[in-house]
């Protein structure tokens, strides 16, 4: 265990001073929606949770979660083995198309497939002459599983991808030394090596789909996200009773992942060498062809489609003109808020990383809350809080609506905090605290010693952190649709509006626009992959 | 003859890229016998270890354990049909399972099973220790069950690649010496991969000094000592003073005056070698005068740095009776023969 600085110093006590109330300030939205629900009355709460309605609310959930979640960890797995540890050719360019679908917002690829394979979509157009009346619906449970699978399996696929890169190949080869074949050491140690990577990608993405709103609203498949977002108009405290059981839902896939982090059953030594690649030979072809039906199906299909809706509503009179104002708000809300959690992320990560003790952690969990936490339940927390104690304030000063661009911002803020802070604390931790402790026998003060030494040097994981935050903020749905000022249009909810309309030409721009914005996170991305 | 030997490699090759690691290596091990692989870091000692396990396939050349060819001709037979254990520099314990179970992994199933694992465990020590996981394990003790690993499945050859480089300093001379004792009473072939002089000395019955992807020169510690093939092989064992001399047929004329040749005749520009043991200081007896520089007392002995009238410096081993104070003069004189390569410019 590498020793530290000691616990409480001044450093550490003004540490705890600013992050105490700042994670008070995150919790309680989360604490006011606990507090709103618990004023259902019980009876009214226990009937409502054990309708039939609900149910099969919570069972689509868990039945979308585990069926998103078999299929991509069936894609993520082979797909992270081809390109790692076989001769798999273009395997560097492969690894970059398979990760793209990650970026890709979720109701953008729903838009595709309802643009392409709707009842108004193009495809059907083509078909009609030809007899076919009508495609079977896409709507629904398939339509929302292909999307989030095609979307969310890159987690598994990273996580792999990074766990076949740590293994130690003597393992391996120790077992092939002791009379194993290749497969059974496949099977006895290389598998059982990956599972805590398995694991990880798999959480990720029921994590993922629990979450999403925009796949499931667009495929009009009701699930907990879907209802609480349709019983926002009708009861907000019944809407707040299933935000808890989804939060729950959410903390307690967080704890697995918590639970099944890999301790100790796992080495970080390894050896300098790389394993030899398996030959695939004959399966060279099939195996392309694999990762090219997935390339198909997540990338270039809904970015053709996509496409071909730009060019079917130039060619009728839209313009791309309209892209700019929405693209402007877009920024600036974004960035606002990862400048914001840019900086809030340093005192939570220096009082995690630096001076550890329970409250240090406790605190950490507290920011990563967010994780738990789906859009749809955010946007619905702040409703409240706008409307009931901003209420008096904006009566006071004679503002007649509760949203805002502040609100907006500290919403993203809650969300996303956390992706500023993992980074940031993966490059904290990558300093060597003797570091700074040569420094300060060097005659700096320990302020000067963290301006001088420390951040420079944690630098490019805070930038990784910002930057993560904004393109994960430009993209987010249903809190920008529940908190942005009247009249703020941005481009996830320029598209949103324009495709519960059908109006797939006037969502192709803004959609694409936001697509190859969304692109540049992948350099991020590929490169916690290296 | 009866028996076929452990192994025999026979021009071994193997280049990475553009980069030939081993080069036309041959070598051959009788049984039980054990033989050290010695060289500096990238000279490629491990490749051939790794090319006898098949964890590498040989550009070119064969290799044949007990009398199989397993590499050669065009083909190679796969690592888990060649019975060769081997001990990896950083034992690669598999993390996942207890010390039982890792000892275990190579035997089949079957009764003698549980039977193979208590004997190995008491062969290295570690009996009581089967449920523990590696990671509750010191160094030595790790290293101790890779060792029984790769001797469960009774292998014909068993290779072990840097096995005591995790080790402390203070351990490792133990270590070394059960680990030999455990080799002796397994009675397996072995072959040592080390940059470590000492410990192949005191472990193998053979070295094969290798330098560049090819073995200058194989024989027993003592032949690679006193008759060293090349000055390469002299310096990497052991310590050595390098004086310029020329020869002429049986001596050769140095700083230290007119010297006994070992390896007659020749002539020429030569490179001198005086081991620093082969050479006595007196204060004032017969000898090329000399000043003291430094003196380091180490108890059993001391070691003296001198300098010539000429500026050459000298390394000398000596014993611990005369306390060398700098400065002081002093009378060099070299004892027995001494070896002497011809220069490389020269």
């Amino acid at each position: 265990m590498i020793r530290t600085l000691p616990r409480s110093t001044p450093i550490s006590r003004l540490l705890l001073a600013v992050t105490i109330p700042l994670a008070l300030a995150l919790l309680l939205p989360t604490v006011y929606l606990a507090l709103r629900a618990a004023q259902v009355p019980s009876g009214d709460a226990l009937s409502y949770l054990t309708r039939a309605g609900t149910l099969r609310v919570i069972g689509r959930s868990l039945l979308l979660v585990g069926a998103v979640s078999l299929s991509a960890a069936a894609i993520g797995i082979p797909a992270a083995w081809l390109t790692v540890r076989t001769d798999l050719r273009a395997r560097r360019l492969w690894t970059v198309v398979l990760t793209v679908p990650l970026v890709i917002p979720s109701y953008v690829f729903a838009l595709a497939l309802v643009g392409a394979l709707g009842q108004r979509g193009f495809v059907q157009g083509w078909l009609a002459p030809l007899g076919v009346e009508r495609l079977p619906s896409i709507y629904g449970f398939w339509g929302a599983w292909l999307a989030i699978t095609l979307l969310s399996y890159p987690y598994v696929f990273l996580s792999v991808r990074a766990g076949l890169k740590g293994l130690d190949p003597a393992l391996e080869e120790a077992s092939r030394t002791l009379g194993r074949s290749g497969w059974e050491t496949f099977r006895r140690i290389t598998l059982r090596q990956l599972m805590p990577s398995i694991t990880a990608g798999v959480l990720l993405v029921a994590l993922y789909t629990l979450s999403d709103f925009g796949a499931v609203a667009i495929m009009q498949y009701n699930v907990f996200t879907r209802a609480i977002y349709l019983r926002l108009s009708l009861d907000l405290g019944l809407a707040a009773l299933l935000s808890i059981v989804l939060v729950a839902l959410s903390v307690g896939i967080l704890v697995l992942a918590h639970i099944t982090e890999p301790r100790g059953s796992h080495y970080t030594q390894r050896s300098a060498r790389v394993p030899r690649r398996v030959t695939l030979g004959r399966w060279q072809g099939a195996a392309q062809a694999f990762l090219a039906l997935i390339a198909l199906g997540a990338l270039i299909a809904p970015l053709g489609v996509l496409s071909y809706w730009l060019v079917n509503g130039l060619q009728h009179g839209e313009t791309v003109n309209s892209v700019l104002a929405p693209l402007q708000r877009s920024i600036r809300a974004a960035a606002l808020a990862a400048l914001a959690a840019g900086a809030l992320a340093l005192p939570f990560v220096i009082l995690q990383v630096r001076y550890p003790s329970r409250l240090s952690h406790a605190l950490a969990q507290g920011a990563y809350l967010g994780y738990a936490l789906p859009g749809v339940v955010v946007g619905l927390a702040f409703v409240f809080l706008g409307a009931k104690a901003l209420g008096a304030l904006n009566q006071t000063f004679g503002l007649s609506d509760y949203r805002s661009l502040g609100l907006l911002v500290f919403a993203y803020v809650v969300r996303f905090l956390p992706q500023a802070i993992g980074p940031a604390r993966a490059g904290l931790l990558q300093v060597n605290p003797h570091l700074e402790e040569s420094a300060l026998t060097l005659g700096r003060s320990r302020p000067r010693v963290f301006l001088s030494v420390t951040l420079p040097l944690m630098r490019p994981g805070v930038i990784a952190g910002v930057a993560l935050m904004f393109l994960t903020a430009m993209k987010e749905l249903p809190i920008t649709l529940l908190l942005a000022p009247t009249g703020y249009t941005t481009l996830a909810t320029q598209i949103w509006s324009a495709s519960s309309e059908a109006f797939y030409a006037r969502a192709a721009a803004p959609a694409l626009v936001l697509v190859l914005i969304s692109a540049l996170s992948l350099v991020y991305i590929l490169d916690s992959d290296d | 003859m009866t028996e076929p030997a452990a192994i025999v490699c026979h021009n071994l090759s193997k280049s990475f890229g553009p980069v030939r690691a081993v080069e036309s290596v041959s070598f051959r091990l009788e049984r039980g016998h054990f033989l050290a692989l010695l060289g500096p870091s990238g000279c490629g000692k491990t490749t051939v270890l790794r090319m006898i396990a098949g964890l590498e396939t040989p550009d070119a050349g064969t290799i044949e354990l007990a009398g199989r060819v397993v590499d050669g001709g065009g083909a190679s037979m796969p690592p888990h049909h060649r019975r060769v254990g081997l001990v990896f520099q950083d034992y690669a314990l598999f993390p996942h399972l207890t010390v039982a179970e890792n000892i275990a992994y190579g035997l089949g199933r079957g009764t003698e099973r549980q039977a193979r694992v208590a004997t190995l465990l008491s062969l290295v020590g570690l009996t009581g220790y089967e449920a523990r996981y590696p990671r509750e394990l010191s160094g030595g003790q790790q290293q101790r069950v890779a060792l029984a690993r790769a001797l469960a499945p009774q292998p014909d050859l068993l290779l072990l690649d840097e096995p005591f480089s995790n080790l402390d300093v203070a351990l490792r001379t133990q270590v070394r010496e059960d680990v030999r004792q455990i080799i002796l009473e397994a009675g397996v072939s072995a072959i040592l991969v080390t940059h470590d002089q000492d410990e192949a000395m005191s472990l193998a019955d053979c070295i094969a000094v290798m330098f560049a992807g090819r073995i200058h020169q194989i024989g027993t510690a003592r032949a690679l000592y006193e008759a060293p093939i090349s000055r390469q092989v002299a310096q990497f064992l052991g310590e050595a003073n390098v004086l310029p001399g020329d020869a002429r047929s049986h001596s050769v004329s140095t700083a230290l005056g007119e010297l006994p040749l070992r390896a007659a005749p020749l002539h020429g520009p030569v490179d001198v070698l005086l081991r620093p043991e082969a050479i006595d200081l007196s204060a004032d007896g017969a000898g090329t005068a000399a000043r003291v520089q430094r003196a380091v007392y180490h108890g059993s002995h001391q070691a003296v740095w001198v300098t010539l009238a000429d500026g050459t410096p000298l390394k000398v081993l000596t014993g611990p009776e005369v306390d060398w104070l700098p400065g002081a003069p002093v009378r060099v004189q070299v004892r027995g023969e001494v070896l002497a390569f011809p220069r490389a410019d020269g």
